[in-house]
């Protein structure tokens, strides 16, 4: 049915109001009645840690009632996608929610992230008619009292929807102005409303490494703001990673660190004297704990691709070596928490963040206990080292010839990804269009860089699956038969990669390119 | 979308009332509904509660300078609509005369709310006219109240009679009997007797009771004032009857 006016309001100040009170300045002959008796939904907002539906004008809810539990898709036009929630614990992955169309609507939005409860609480509808003078009614009046528990108890202030019977729009409409006579305003989307009193907004998370630099910036206060951001990130990252609410977890915790590493490797000389000697051994600990679990979930995530890229073996012959992916990965899972877990994380969470808070909490300390005497602004030093960044990047990949062996790639790798990490980190010194430009020519050969890298480890990593299970004397040879399929799928891959890799290094080294990462560093000096 | 039309030639027989509830209890049901009360007299919209008036009239609407989709109204149930009567109805056939393919515009109107309705049911005036040619033509089934007498099964005849006439596609027909009192023998008779024979009369009736007459007062459906009533149960017989019928 087409509704053509509606409106919600928010007002300012009451939870509780009563329905006379709001509708006392109705002009004639419009009057009320209540419609029902008032009914209470418990209700949670679900989201991926990294707001991706939000992000993507999607909000979902979760509905109880009456012991039903009904899951709401809101579309960015308005549109409402309803379904049962099934059976099962939240969080949930898309792909375990009762089969239909908000299924197949949220599953590629959601991907790899679990959805997760951002907030939760109650809503005491209590629903009002407005009737004309034939006792008609020509408008809805809903008044919602939301109590919220979760992410911090409290009673968001009431919002009052009217909706126009179809037809009725200006007896709505003249609803509407009486309501508007009580100190009301236009309403907040809910998720915003319920986690305000927390001092939440919807998107508050993102992994991208979004500090505010300005040029004229002490180069010591500006690095230990940007490690301070990669710190939270980790911070964010570590409860959902131990619980393993799903995989993306680790990765932007791994990111995390990896960024943390790059940044005292490149800019640790910013850093007071030994302070990044002290800790990069710590950091590089952390990655190494984080990788084979990390390794095993990538795996593991596209094994379903996998197995549907076989053209002999059936898939079902593959099982034995995702069991084994399986157990390998259970065993470095292990070996994870236990590092996660343990005081030296706890104390190089802690004397990182102290460290870094002292240097940030006054540009005056980070310039006094800054390593050089006399400490360069930030604008000048991102200039220097994202120039020498990609100075290394053309003469290793300029230096590269079909005939090169994959190491002197996999260096170029690493450089690109230094190269990469700098413009993130000094991002909001620059403008962001040609910025955005330079980033996405380094990206197309970084995914090149990164194909080649990946297939060499995979094939490395089936060799040696296949030389363990062959020593399990219930291995079936088909198993391995379809293991050497995907070895040659993935050789093909490497080969296309290789191949691809002199138009993708072209296209970074060219005139256009080089001249937007000259003005880049130019603007940032 | 389905067209169901509560037609016949006589008035009186419970047309208004059939057209009214059946159309609550589908949209009830879950469908999407639009009643259309294209009787002058506008029984139906009165009913519920909707003042029977469209800007620019009968004359507007058929002649398409105001969109029906304009003129629809909301009703107090969810997903039942109405497109109110207005008086100029009583001139329809003169409009409907001078329009193009005069016998189909009614079903030409109709067409565009497929998207939006799943069901619509039209509430008719009795009578056989240009009008009730244009109903016969648009619905895919007619349901036919008839008052259990000899002479109303006449009427039923007389009417496939005309429909077996009009160019294909022809609507199915379904009657049932309306207003029946089982304290005369007749009435027993015929409602027991009459569906057993012909494939075109529905097994269920509507009794003559008085909470149907109250609908007038309550401005009601008697599905939504009276739901747990024999009278909301005779009704909901007869639109499971009915709703199997239009498949």
């Amino acid at each position: 049915m087409v509704h053509a006016f509606s409106q919600e309001l928010v007002l300012d100040g009451s939870t509780r109001p009563d329905p006379g009170d709001l509708l006392s300045a109705l002009p004639p002959p419009l009057t009320w009645a209540p419609a029902a008796r008032p009914r209470t939904v418990g209700r949670a907002w679900l989201d991926t840690f990294d707001w991706r539906l939000y992000r993507a004008g999607l909000t979902l809810e979760l509905r109880t009632a009456a012991g039903r539990a009904e899951l709401m898709l809101t579309c960015p036009d308005g549109a409402r996608i309803t379904a049962p929630a099934g059976r099962g614990r939240w969080p949930r992955l898309a792909g375990s929610l009762p089969p239909g169309e908000l299924r197949e609507r949220l599953g590629p939005v959601a991907g790899h992230r679990a959805l997760i409860q951002v907030a939760r609480g109650a809503s005491t509808v209590r629903e009002v008619r407005v009737l004309n003078d034939d006792h008609k009614t020509v408008a809805w009046l809903a008044i919602d009292q939301i109590s919220v528990n979760q992410p911090e108890q409290a009673d968001v202030p009431a919002r009052l929807a009217v909706r126009a019977v179809r037809g009725y729009q200006t007896e709505a409409e003249q609803a509407v102005a009486a309501l508007t006579g009580a100190t009301t305003r236009r309403a907040p989307p809910v998720l915003a409303a319920v986690l305000a009193p927390a001092g939440q907004r919807p998107g508050c998370y993102s992994s991208k490494v979004d500090v505010r630099l300005t040029a004229g910036m002490p180069a010591t206060t500006a690095v230990a703001t940007v490690l301070l951001r990669l710190l939270d990130t980790f911070d964010a990252n570590l409860d959902g990673t131990i619980r393993a609410t799903d995989t993306e977890f680790l990765h932007d915790l791994r990111v995390s660190v990896r960024r943390t590493r790059s940044a005292l490797k490149l800019a640790g000389d910013m850093l007071p004297p030994g302070l990044a000697d002290r800790f990069q051994p710590e950091f590089k600990w952390l990655g190494d704990l984080t990788t084979p679990t990390r390794d095993m979930d990538v795996y593991l995530l596209g094994f379903d691709t996998m197995s549907a890229g076989l053209v002999a073996a059936a898939p079902e012959e593959l099982l034995p070596f995702r069991g084994y992916l399986t157990r390998r990965r259970a065993a470095a899972r292990r070996r994870l928490l236990r590092g996660l877990r343990s005081e030296r994380l706890a104390a190089l969470r802690q004397e990182w963040r102290a460290a870094l808070t002292a240097l940030t909490s006054s540009p005056r300390a980070g310039r006094a206990r800054g390593a050089a005497a006399a400490a360069p602004a930030i604008g000048e030093f991102a200039a220097a080292r994202i120039a020498r960044a990609h100075r290394k990047v053309l003469k290793r990949g300029e230096a590269i010839t079909p005939e090169s062996p994959p190491e002197r790639l996999h260096d170029l790798r690493k450089r690109c990804k230094e190269l990469r990490y700098l413009l993130e980190f000094f991002a909001s010194l620059h403008e962001p269009a040609p910025h955005q430009r330079v980033l996405r020519q380094l990206k197309g050969l970084q995914d090149c860089l990164g194909d080649l890298q990946d297939t060499q480890i995979q094939q490395h990593e089936i060799r040696e699956a296949a030389a363990q299970m062959m020593k399990q004397p219930d291995t079936p040879a088909t198993a391995l038969l379809a293991m050497g399929e995907v070895a040659a799928g993935v050789a093909a891959r490497e080969r296309a990669a290789r191949a691809d890799f002199a138009s993708r290094f072209a296209d970074f080294a060219a005139a256009g390119t080089q001249r937007r990462v000259r003005a880049l560093t130019g603007a940032a000096a | 979308m389905k067209v169901l039309a509560s037609y016949n030639i006589k008035g009186g027989v419970g047309k208004t009332a059939a057209a009214v509830n059946l159309a609550h209890l589908a949209a009830g049901g879950g469908q999407r509904v639009l009643l259309w009360d294209l009787d002058p007299q506008g029984a139906a919209s009165y009913l519920l509660r909707i003042r029977p008036r469209v800007k620019g009239g009968g004359k507007a609407l058929i002649k398409g300078t105001r969109p029906v989709d304009d003129a629809i109204k909301g009703t107090d149930f969810d997903r039942l609509d109405l497109l109110p009567s207005d008086f100029t109805y009583r001139n329809l056939d003169l409009v409907l005369d001078a329009a193009a393919k005069p016998a189909r515009r009614i079903a030409r109107l109709l067409a565009p709310l497929a998207a939006e309705y799943d069901l619509i049911v039209l509430d008719c005036p009795p009578g056989i006219s240009l009008l009730s040619e244009n109903v016969l033509r648009a619905a895919g089934t007619v349901l036919v109240p008839l008052i259990p007498t000899t002479l109303s099964v006449r009427t039923l005849d007389q009417l496939t009679e005309f429909i077996a006439g009009l160019p294909a596609p022809r609507p199915d027909v379904l009657a049932f009997f309306s207003m029946t009192d089982r304290r005369k023998r007749l009435h027993r008779e015929i409602t027991e007797k009459l569906p057993a024979q012909r494939s075109d009369v529905a097994v269920a009736v509507i009794p003559a009771l008085s909470l149907i007459e109250r609908m007038s007062t309550e401005r009601a459906p008697v599905s939504a004032f009276a739901p747990r009533s024999a009278a909301a149960r005779y009704y909901q017989a007869l639109w499971t009857e009915v709703a199997e019928r239009l498949g």
